[in-house]
């Protein structure tokens, strides 16, 4: 896969997806402490979103970055515009601009939310053994 | 290795009057947070604001320095 391929497979998931996530890991298995917490705030609002892992290769994560001008990881999009990293999605979680961003009720209690199922970006080698 | 003085120096420094505080969260070296305070933020979104912090450090963010958290603020309170 040449960079190109991969900058064009990076803006089409921007743009497919309402909401989009690119992170270190998965939302179930994430990777990373700034991850886990920006996944961890859309699961709580119940929102449906796509994610993303950089690490399999270290040019999603040049690219992405070329393409947002953001240097760090995670970067959440929605409706095809950059919000921010995690520090930003987390005040905007606190303060209830992120529910409001995304169309959702605030829950009162976040810790106790169900944790609905993430929508996952499929690259094809995903088996169902877990099923 | 950066240090938290050094950062808290070029964050000034390239933000002139701005007020800024910066801890290193793991004392290694590579993982900071920045509390900036500057007028020049006014009427910029969080994303603008927390670039112009950003690009203070260009390449070195994900490189020498892993992480930096970024807190952005205008002297009134105000975002």
């Amino acid at each position: 896969m040449t960079n190109d391929e991969i900058r064009g497979f990076i803006d089409n998931a921007i743009q497919e997806n309402q909401v989009m996530l690119f992170m270190k890991g998965t939302p179930h298995e994430p990777a990373c402490g700034f991850s886990a917490r920006t996944a961890g705030a859309l699961n709580a609002l119940g929102v449906q979103y796509a994610a993303l892992d950089i690490l399999p290769d270290p040019r999603i994560r040049e690219e992405l970055s070329g393409l947002s001008g953001w240097p760090t990881i995670p970067q959440l999009f929605v409706k095809g515009e950059l919000v921010g990293g995690s520090d930003i999605v987390m005040e905007m979680f606190e303060s209830g601009e992120l529910a409001e961003l995304l169309g959702v009720e605030q829950p009162e209690e976040p810790a106790e939310a169900p944790q609905p199922e993430p929508a996952r970006q499929r690259i094809g080698l995903e088996n169902n053994l877990a099923d | 290795m950066p240090t938290s003085s050094e950062l808290k120096e070029r964050i000034e420094a390239a933000l002139p009057g701005s007020a800024v505080a910066v801890e290193d969260l793991t004392g290694g070296g590579d993982h900071f947070r920045a509390e900036v305070v500057s007028d020049q933020f006014a009427g910029l979104s969080r994303i603008q604001q927390h670039k112009l912090v950003y690009d203070v450090f260009g390449a070195e963010i994900g490189g020498p320095i892993h992480a930096l958290s970024i807190k952005t603020s205008t002297p009134g309170g105000a975002q």
